[in-house]
């Protein structure tokens, strides 16, 4: 069993400091992502557990032993590092076998995991090239081939695709999952995409200025944001967000005149006068015609299409509302040209209230 | 009326040629010829009878010329052998210091900075056996031996090695240095992850990332040490008794002590050889080191 702690981790460098007290537990067999803008300190995390970096304070466990003062050679995990890191003078097959080389298996036994690994990465053409002849996409699977080899207790990524041009990168994002459903070890991943975090993750961890913002499945993230840093990260379209003061208690006044009700959510958490922030996401703001049939309490609005963006099944449609650009989503497309004016109707259940003063998302 | 013009390019490159022929064709071809010639500097005419081969086949049987050529031979392969490890060792200490690296640096190459003529007479001081420093040194310890550093046929080598490898050391450290900055980290990260002990990432991907530098540094020190003379010339003049006696030494000796300028010449084409096998050798190795770790093209 290879749980994955990390208790209170702090990280100095020199007298930055990049990590504030992470707290994380990742259970065995779990694919937890990391997530955040560049900078926030996922791959200071990583490399920690990793045994590449130092640990300033606190403690790292896998499987249950403490292993802050181990080298990385006595943690059983292997990486997969953002620029593949491969060993330019060896061949595939060397790359793949080097680590079995270094535990002292024998040779025979070598070449058959290595070639193993190869037939599950559809490496076999490639195995005598050394990495410089192959391409990017290539050197990626061999990075990968590299790491499972040997079996480890705890896989570890950093941005493995960021260097791979779209369509190999989504269909590598598949790859990586079939191989976690087939393998099943514990996966820590590392990404600053959240498509990647919400497509492959068990579980994501949102990362900011080395502070860990919401830990939770990619759906929890999705749906009940903790504030409007999480509300605008995840998700694509980012969450709408529009200025507004809490009048009574359960009517919220956004500029022009426009006013909208407290959702149920948030009912009885704001008091008068209050400054808000009021969320939504693009699902929710469709035109009549082009939208899920759906129950609910909904307003209605009568829009101005100011930018479209096709996308084939559905169509994003940019708007003013109560002064704020936001951006609504047409299903089935039809032809929108700039200037249009269309009747949306906004999903009032399914909306959020952040305080304005905190980004905190308020909620029962 | 028109005169036929030389062109343009070549008038352009006239004073170059000139130049060349001057410094380097001429005396090439001037001491190749006088090879075949029984060219003595105190008889000048003898440079006009040719005896064809009769140097070259007189050094081929020549023990004294065989002996300084073999002792060249050892010289280079001991020093050079010595000074790549010693060299290593520095550079990979100094890789490590984080604080005040590039004083350490500048005072690696003090060695180099000296004429090796100065080293010679330095290291002639060091190693005298009445007032020398080593002598005095082993006597103040309780030694009671005066050891002879410059007149013993072994020790005078190995003192000769010692100024030679004194002087020369911080050529393989820079050089091997500058090797260890170019290497990328993350191939070491990953052999660490690997599971590589500090000596394995060293064996396995240092190391090889290195042999195109060391390769570099062999290649410009084989040169320079097949050209040894004036440390030997200063520190025992090829003796005692021709016991350190190196080529070029053995050289001068006879062209400009003998005056048997022809001679000498013939044996100059004889141990350019060695040069050119040193240098190909060491060639070949950097271009196949440079294909292990992907850098040729
Ligand atoms: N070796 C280092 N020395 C000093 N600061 C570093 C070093 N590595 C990372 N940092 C700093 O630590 C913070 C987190 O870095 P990192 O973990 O690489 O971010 P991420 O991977 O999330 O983009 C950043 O502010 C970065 O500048
Ligand atoms: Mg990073």
């Amino acid at each position: 069993m290879t749980e994955v702690t990390l208790s209170n981790i702090v990280k100095f460098y020199g007298k930055h400091q990049a990590l504030h007290g992470i707290n994380l537990d990742i259970s065995d067999g779990e694919f937890v992502v990391l997530v955040g803008p560049s900078g926030c300190g996922k791959s200071t995390t990583l490399r920690m557990i990793a045994g590449l970096e130092d640990i300033s304070g606190g403690e790292i466990a896998i499987g249950g032993r403490v292993v802050n003062d181990l080298p990385p050679r006595d943690r059983n995990i292997s990486m997969v590092f953002q620029n593949y890191a491969l060993y330019p003078h060896m061949t595939v097959r060397e790359n793949l076998g080097f680590s079995l080389k270094i535990a002292k298996m024998d040779a025979a036994e070598i070449a058959k995991a290595a070639d193993e690994a190869a037939g599950i990465l559809g490496l076999e053409e490639l195995m005598d090239r050394k990495p410089a002849e192959l391409s990017g996409g290539q050197r990626q699977r061999v990075a990968m081939g590299r790491a499972i080899v040997r079996h480890p207790d705890v896989f570890l990524f950093d941005e493995p695709l960021s260097n791979l041009d779209a369509k190999l990168r989504t269909q590598m994002r598949v790859e990586i999952k079939k191989l976690h459903q087939k393998v099943g070890n514990t996966i820590i991943y590392v990404t600053h995409d959240q498509i990647e975090a919400m497509t492959l993750a068990d579980r994501i961890v949102l990362m900011k200025d080395g502070h860990i913002v919401q830990v939770g499945t990619p759906l929890e993230l999705f749906n009940t944001p903790v504030n409007t840093f999480v509300a605008t990260f995840i998700g694509s379209p980012p969450m709408n967000l529009i200025d507004g003061v809490v009048s009574g208690s359960s009517t919220i006044q956004l500029a022009d005149g426009l006013s909208v009700p407290v959702p149920a959510s948030a009912q009885g958490q704001v008091h008068n006068g209050q400054r808000v922030k009021f969320g939504f996401r693009a699902d929710n703001l469709m035109p009549y015609g082009h939208a899920v049939e759906e129950e609910g309490e909904r307003a209605d609005l009568e829009l101005t299409v100011t930018l479209t963006e096709p996308l084939g099944t559905e169509t994003v449609l940019f708007t003013d509302l109560a002064g704020t650009e936001v951006q609504g989503k047409m299903l089935n497309p039809r032809p929108v040209r700039p200037g249009e004016v269309l009747k949306f109707r906004l999903m009032l259940d399914k909306c959020h209230v952040f305080d304005a003063a905190t980004s905190d998302a308020i909620r029962g | 009326m028109t005169r036929r013009r030389l062109p343009e390019w070549f008038l352009l490159l006239l004073p170059a040629i000139i130049v060349i022929a001057a410094v380097v064709l001429i005396p090439l071809i001037f001491s190749l010829y006088s090879s075949f010639t029984p060219y003595k500097l105190t008889r000048p005419s003898t440079l006009w009878k040719w005896v064809g081969t009769y140097n070259y086949e007189k050094i081929l049987t020549d023990a004294k010329f065989w002996a300084a050529f073999g002792r060249t031979v050892l010289f280079l392969t001991i020093a050079l052998n010595l000074e790549m490890l010693l060299g290593l060792g520095i550079a990979l200490m100094v890789n490590k210091v984080t604080w005040g690296q590039r004083t350490l640096r500048t005072i690696i190459m003090f060695p180099m900075m000296f004429s090796p003529i100065l080293v010679g007479f330095q290291f002639k001081f060091i190693f005298n056996d009445n007032i020398g420093l080593v002598n005095n040194a082993l006597q103040s310890m309780g030694f009671n031996v005066a050891l002879p550093w410059l007149v013993d046929g072994k020790l005078a080598m190995f003192s000769i090695a010692f100024a030679e490898i004194w002087m020369s050391t911080s050529v393989f450290a820079i050089l091997i240095l500058a090797g260890l900055f170019a290497i990328p980290r993350d191939p070491l990260e990953a052999a660490k992850v690997d599971g590589c002990t500090p000596f394995q990432s060293f064996r396995h991907i240092t190391l090889p990332f290195l042999m195109p530098f060391i390769y570099i540094a062999m290649t410009i020190r084989s040169l320079d040490v097949a050209r040894a003379y004036d440390i030997v010339q200063i520190m025992t003049g090829g003796g005692p008794a021709r016991r350190t006696e190196l080529l070029w030494t053995l050289m001068s000796r006879t062209g400009y002590v003998d005056a048997r300028m022809g001679l000498a010449n013939a044996m100059g084409y004889v141990s350019i050889i060695l040069s050119v096998v040193f240098t190909i050798y060491f060639f070949r190795k950097l271009t196949a080191a440079r294909a292990q770790i992907g850098m040729e093209g």
